[in-house]
């Protein structure tokens, strides 16, 4: 092993459950590089940075830092080994200020001496091009300010080794362009960099070489220099998988929903949807594919009346009243709902939205039909027979309809979850990540009661992760990056390579082609 | 009318304010006991009951060693022993809070509840028994030469009493009448405010009841601080229910003796906006208002309304912060939940 190795990485496997979220991985990174971890949403980038940084242990494998084998037991650990991880989610206290969250749990004299601290972390600022005011409490921060207090904070603690998960997914591009500027300076000062990313522009831009993770597994390590866009997407999304979906063509004629320039912004006030437009037709499934956060849950939100709409508008065709067009910015979700649009949105925690984890499956269907009737008291039996039909129907395994459903397993919530909102007959049925975690038969059950739905004419609109799934089952698919539509193609004559490409676009690029499309 | 004028003359005459410090002192005990506990995430509504065993413990170690060492009795060891005890009582209720709440993860108000629950019973409990053992008709426990030795004053004291200046005799009746309990709170609360504000432990202990996420990700061992923070606000409003017995009724221990003080704490920690410095004023105030009623020469009704303002203040605070929205005033961020690190 060279001495320029600053950790490496033997054969590291990590299971939850049944899934191999890492597998026989190596990795190796050096002293004064910037190496770049590139993989679709649930290839386990983040799952193999939360071994180094001591929040998982690994089930196999061994880790070595600065050529010792070493044993991270938790993120302390990992700190006196020099190894820092910058979460997504940034782990600061609100009410204190960014010197007292720099020095946070170090030990030293038990009177904190301000001074030195301050000196310690200006020169630390200097050194590496950092701009920040010690004094200032987090909750005034921007969350690039906010950002900037977490590097600091593993560099004060004298951090060697330094990953940042997705640290562009939060900054505007002058905001990232600043911060690669800080990495570079970072690198040349020896310190060994892993970011993981999915944004292809960044890995040729900032890094030196990079790590390709498909499905848990290492699939190669290549010099950036080496590299292009297209290589790139290549070893990401891998050869296509044939799934053996079953798909009827689709016989829809009617368009259900007609969505046109739709911008809506994000909780930090970033665009999320920016002059987002297409059309649903009934008796067909739109995949929509894209990288995590590029606005799938603010668009299937802003349709459901979730989300508020800055402009543009949605128009949903009424088969009820003639397919007579009608607006749906402004109405309620309530309203939204009773038109017979329907959202069943499986978050990661699966039972965050739309299902009540401690009642049972009952009274989980009544939630969405205990408004209804004139009685003062509420209707229990239908909702009853409902659940009864739905266990039977989609295989529910639970011990019974009155089990609280946060003791089903996951594939179970999620059938119950989608069959309630089937059994609503929607018009329009938007579904996001409905197979997320699930194994493959339960997946199959959904697909299939996706595509029932579809030959029944509804429209179908479907929130993928997995290419594979999205190529097999959807019509159409519509592709977002950045919150901006990069494509609408025919799911049937098109290529992995062609998604992925367009899930990683650059604006540029974005702007040009969205030129071409409107001369068309 | 007539009722401001009483209140008023109330106001200014010395017994008042000496009876409006005792009170006060006993609550800042409990308010400070209750904000470490609150610093660290942990909304202790054992409190009220905590103070209760803290005080029956004065009185059961004070009556053990009254009664089996009274041939040689020696006010230091007599502070000694009832202080032990009452620490020892105290840190049990503590202990018992903080295992539900951190080791068990159960639900802190719950908890907090109980433990209120038990510790006025079990303390009415021990009191009622020692009380019959005594044999004064069972109602009360006397161990008036403990009660004496707490109130032992500062020895500047005496001549200022004894003096024929009306002026110092009022400052020495106002600041100077009382035993060192009460001076050791004073100087704990600006000792906390220090600790809270300047050092690394207070730092950290900050961070785990805002964060404990983020502390833990800093490597701040969040469990180690929530069990000591509790269990040391556990020890230091146990002393505030024994000072109340000590020194405001001179050892002398009924059931239900503390009366709705412990609440009173706990309404104080909202009214200091969780600063030990502010409760300093606070518990002056609160204790005026407490003792008001009961100098005033009003009817029975009437004290009942005047016992209410301090209640009321608490609400107009409440009020007012939720308005200005100062993100300093509010409660630490993560109080009254418990702490897993899987969800992170």
């Amino acid at each position: 092993m060279s001495d320029n190795t600053a950790i490496k990485l033997v054969n590291i496997s990590k299971s939850f459950g049944s899934v191999k979220a890492n597998y026989k991985i190596n990795l190796e990174v050096r002293k004064g590089e910037i190496l770049s971890l590139l993989g679709e949403n649930g290839s386990g980038k983040t799952t193999l940075m939360n071994m180094i940084s001591g929040i998982y242990f690994p089930d196999e494998g061994s880790i070595y830092v600065d050529g010792q084998e070493v044993c991270i037991r938790s993120p302390r650990d990992a700190f006196d080994l020099g190894i820092g991880m910058i979460h997504q989610h940034f782990k600061l206290v609100d009410v204190l200020t960014a010197a007292q969250n720099i020095v946070l749990g170090l030990k030293g004299k038990a009177v904190l001496d301000e001074k030195s601290i301050e000196n310690k972390i200006a020169d630390l600022c200097a050194k590496y091009g950092f701009e920040l005011e010690p004094h200032k409490k987090i909750y005034d921060m921007s969350v690039s300010e906010k950002q900037t207090v977490e590097i600091v904070k593993m560099l004060y603690r004298g951090a060697n080794i330094l990953i940042l998960d997705e640290p562009t997914a939060v900054l505007t591009p002058q905001e990232a362009d600043r911060l690669f500027e800080v990495l570079r300076n970072m690198r040349n000062d020896g310190k060994a960099i892993i970011i993981i990313t999915h944004k292809l522009n960044e890995v040729l831009s900032v890094s030196d070489r990079v790590s390709i993770l498909r499905k848990g597994e290492n699939v190669g390590t290549i010099d950036t220099a080496n590299a292009t866009e297209m290589t790139l997407t290549e070893m990401m999304v891998g050869k296509k998988v044939e799934l053996d979906i079953a798909r009827p063509e689709p016989k829809g004629d009617i368009k259900r929903v007609e969505v046109k320039n739709l911008t809506c912004l994000n909780k930090y006030g970033y665009k999320a949807l920016d002059d987002v437009s297409f059309d649903v037709w009934g008796g067909e499934i739109l995949g929509i594919a894209g990288v995590a956060g590029s606005g799938q849950k603010e668009l299937l939100e802003a349709i459901a009346g979730l989300q508020p709409v800055q402009e543009g508008s949605i128009v949903y065709f009424d088969p009820e009243k003639d397919n007579q067009p009608s607006q749906l910015v402004g109405k309620t979700p309530r309203e939204i709902k009773e038109l017979g649009v329907h959202l069943s949105f499986v978050p990661e925690d699966r039972l965050g939205m739309g299902l009540v984890g401690s009642m049972g499956m009952s009274d989980n269907m009544m939630l969405r039909s205990y408004r209804q009737g004139k009685s003062a008291f509420t209707d229990r039996r239908s909702p009853k027979a409902l659940a009864e039909d739905i266990k039977e129907r989609l295989e529910v395994v639970t011990p019974g309809i009155s089990t609280p459903v946060r003791k089903l397993s996951g594939g179970n919530v999620q059938k119950v979850l989608v069959g309630r909102e089937i059994a609503a007959a929607p018009t329009v049925l938007m579904t996001a990540y409905a197979v997320r975690g699930l194994d493959i038969n339960t997946s199959y059950t959904i697909y299939h009661l996706l595509n029932e739905q579809k030959e029944k004419g509804v429209a179908v609109v479907f929130v993928g992760e997995d290419l594979d799934v999205l190529l097999g089952l959807a019509d159409r698919i519509l592709v977002l990056c950045d919150g901006q539509v990069t494509g609408i193609v025919d799911a049937r004559n098109t290529t992995k390579e062609a998604i992925g490409l367009m899930m990683t676009k650059q604006n540029n690029e974005i702007t040009e082609k969205g030129g071409e499309a409107e001369h068309e | 009318m007539d009722y401001i004028i009483s209140a008023i003359t109330t106001i200014f005459s010395t017994s008042f304010v000496t009876m409006a410090i005792t009170k006060g002192i006993s609550l800042l005990y409990g308010a400070l006991g209750e904000m470490m506990t609150e610093k660290a995430g942990n909304m202790n509504l054992g409190i009220p009951g905590i103070m209760y065993m803290g005080a029956v413990g004065g009185i059961f170690g004070a009556y053990m060693y009254e009664n089996n060492w009274s041939s040689s009795f020696s006010p230091f060891l007599a502070i000694l022993v009832a202080l032990a005890f009452c620490l020892l009582f105290s840190m049990l209720g503590g202990l018992i809070y903080s295992f539900l709440t951190i080791t068990l993860k159960a639900n802190q108000n719950v908890t907090g509840l109980a433990l209120t629950t038990f510790g006025t019973g079990f303390a009415n409990f021990l009191g009622g028994s020692l009380a019959k053992l005594s044999g004064n008709d069972g109602l009360a426990v006397v161990v008036r030469k403990t009660g004496k030795a707490f109130k032992t004053t500062l020895p500047f004291y005496e001549p200022m009493a004894n003096s024929n200046s009306g002026f110092l005799k009022t400052v020495g009746e106002v600041l100077f009448s009382y035993g060192f309990l009460t001076y050791v709170c004073i100087a704990l609360a600006i000792g906390l405010a220090f600790v809270f504000n300047r050092t690394r432990w207070g730092l950290n202990l900050r961070a785990v009841g805002e964060n404990p996420g983020a502390a833990d990700a800093a490597g701040v061992n969040v469990n180690a601080y929530k069990y000591i923070a509790t269990m040391a606000g556990s020890a230091v409003a146990g002393i505030g229910g024994m000072y109340f017995v000590m020194e405001r009724i001179s050892g002398v221990w009924q059931n239900n003796a503390l009366g709705d003080t412990g609440w009173l704490a706990v309404a104080l920690v909202i009214f200091a906006l969780w600063r030990p410095g502010r409760a300093i004023w606070g518990s002056l105030l609160f204790g005026g208002l407490c003792v008001l009623g009961t100098c005033m020469n009003v009817p029975d009704q009437t004290k009942e309304i005047v016992r209410m303002l301090p209640y009321i203040m608490t609400v107009l605070v409440l009020v007012v912060t939720s308005l200005r929205k100062r993100r300093e005033d509010q409660p630490p961020q993560s109080l009254g939940l418990s702490y897993f690190r899987e969800e992170r």
